[in-house]
């Protein structure tokens, strides 16, 4: 059974998954612009939070990449590149909406992020995604040498678990989905961390 | 008591002449001279402000005031009350009014409005989450509610609740805040003209999304404020109990009045987004008591509004 979706998943090249995001993005640019659907009333917040969702989703998705190999037999690593730099493009989007769209002056962004500590967060996301989008190359693992490379990509997790914050914080009262993302960004930490420990123990 | 306020039912005359004559673009095309005239008709009834106010403002479409709501019985998102607002079960529908007054009662729908004559009001709905609407509002004042009730002396406050039907609203089987929903006014902030029971907007029956079948407006507070589906009016002595201030009482005061200069803890209340814009449309700064100033700042002489938000 694993074989068989491994060796179907060999023939999907990688690029499949920047052509799906991008254009994901753009079709949901496109409904708020035209005010389809979901954006028919008021699209700024609601593209905002799809692109955060969806940015979020992509980070969990890549966090999830190494225990689905490993408890499933699952292959995904070749995607798990291409599924990390679409989520930063998607916290980029988020962003851009943020500042250009919805707050609308570079002031009130800084007054935001200065005063508004789920903003910080959100930002402080942002921020350790970037070394992270700018090492996502071949070169840079071979610079970097794979340890350390590694080592520097363990930022994945803080990164997402502060965009799950970022969520929770910024809403009212205790809706489900921003604590089911920081449910599922735990439990996939707790995962690797016992996966680790118990490797370490029989080896 | 109420009669003392008869006067501002002038307005129900005004409206419509101030609803055409908000289309901005007839104002542009008619020039000054037409507009002026247009508002010298009406300049010399009082208050004078509040008419400005209403001519000036253009309601949002019916679309974007029933698809676009808070409404936590029936869930957390902002499209949900419009997908799921049309389980609330509204007939029979009978609302208690009890507490400090001489006259309480169960009263059916059809007793509570009777005798009560529905006007239009077009106000500025601003929400906590800084966005706005302007929303044409059909009701009466709660005043005339209050005086018909006989409010006794002792009472200080009003309360309100809102329906529970746990079969019906998702959000209350999720139990996403604590239900019922409850709010409550000063009585001063109770019989001030401008706050209303609303039982329809646009001339139509209240959508269920938006509160039905009979809602509080206090257009110069927060919206959450404006309690929906209103099964109970309770005149108190102590101040009662409202729901967003019970769950988070440093984010939301027993007041809530809109105030630019206060900001929530978590984000600014200086600017707001006027719904309806489409994907470009500019902040606006928000206005003191959301713009009701000149009518209603005197109620809160020599309170600090930063301590009392």
């Amino acid at each position: 059974m694993t074989n068989t979706i491994n060796s179907a998943l060999r023939r999907v090249p990688a690029w499949t998954i920047y052509l799906a995001g991008f254009g994901w993005a753009a079709w949901l640019f496109w409904q708020a612009l035209n005010g389809l659907g979901a954006y028919a009333v008021e699209p700024i917040n609601v593209l905002e939070r799809a692109y955060g969702e969806i940015a979020l989703i992509l980070l969990v998705a890549g966090l999830a990449v190494t225990p689905v190999r490993q408890h499933l037999g699952v292959n995904l690593i070749k995607f798990r590149r291409a599924i990390g730099l679409t989520a930063f493009f998607y916290v980029i989007a988020h962003f851009l909406v943020f500042a250009v769209l919805d707050v609308q002056s570079l002031g009130r962004v800084w007054e935001e992020v200065v005063k508004r500590p789920y903003v910080t967060v959100g930002m402080l996301s942002l921020v350790l995604l970037i070394p992270l989008a700018v090492t996502s190359n071949n070169l840079s693992i071979r610079k970097m040498g794979a340890a350390s490379w590694r080592k520097l990509h363990k930022l994945t997790y803080p990164a997402a678990l502060l965009g799950a914050l970022h969520y929770l914080w910024l809403t009212r009262g205790f809706p489900t989905e921003p604590l089911f993302y920081f449910v599922v960004i735990t439990a996939l930490l707790l995962l690797r961390a016992k996966f680790k420990k118990r490797n370490q123990v029989t080896a | 008591m109420a009669h003392r306020w008869k006067n501002d039912l002038s307005r129900d005359d005004v409206t419509p002449k101030a609803a055409f004559l908000n289309r901005r673009n007839f104002l542009a095309a008619a020039g000054l001279g037409a507009g002026a005239a247009g508002l010298g008709a009406i300049g010399g009834m009082s208050p004078a402000p509040a008419m400005a106010q209403e001519a000036a403002l253009e309601p949002n479409s019916f679309e974007d005031v029933t698809a676009y709501n808070n409404f936590y019985e029936f869930g957390t998102g902002k499209t949900d009350p419009a997908a799921n607002a049309h389980r609330l079960q509204t007939e029979p529908w009978s609302i208690v009014v009890d507490g400090l007054v001489d006259n309480p009662g169960t009263f059916s729908m059809a007793e509570f409005v009777d005798g009560l004559e529905i006007e239009e009001r077009i106000y500025r709905f601003r929400c906590v989450e800084a966005w706005s609407m302007v929303v044409p509002w059909n009701g009466f004042e709660l005043a005339d509610v209050l005086a018909r009730a006989g409010v006794q002396s002792a009472a200080k406050y009003v309360s309100f609740e809102t329906a529970v039907q746990p079969e019906n609203m998702p959000g209350v089987q999720r139990g996403v805040i604590p239900f019922p929903y409850v709010e409550g006014l000063r009585l001063d902030e109770a019989m001030h003209p401008l706050t209303m029971l609303a039982t329809g907007i646009y001339g139509e029956p209240m959508p269920k999304q938006n509160g039905a079948p009979i809602r509080l407006v206090v257009p110069w507070k927060y919206g959450f404020k404006s309690i929906k589906s209103i099964v109970r009016i309770t005149l108190t002595e102590e101040e009662p109990a409202a729901t967003w201030n019970i769950i988070n009482p440093g984010e939301y005061g027993f007041f809530s009045n809109v105030n630019p200069e206060v900001s929530h803890p978590r984000w600014s209340q200086a600017t707001e987004r006027v719904i309806g814009g489409g994907l470009f449309a500019a902040r606006q700064d928000t206005l003191m008591f959301n713009g009701y100033e000149e009518e209603v700042a005197s109620l809160y002489d020599g309170m600090d509004l930063r301590e009392f938000y």
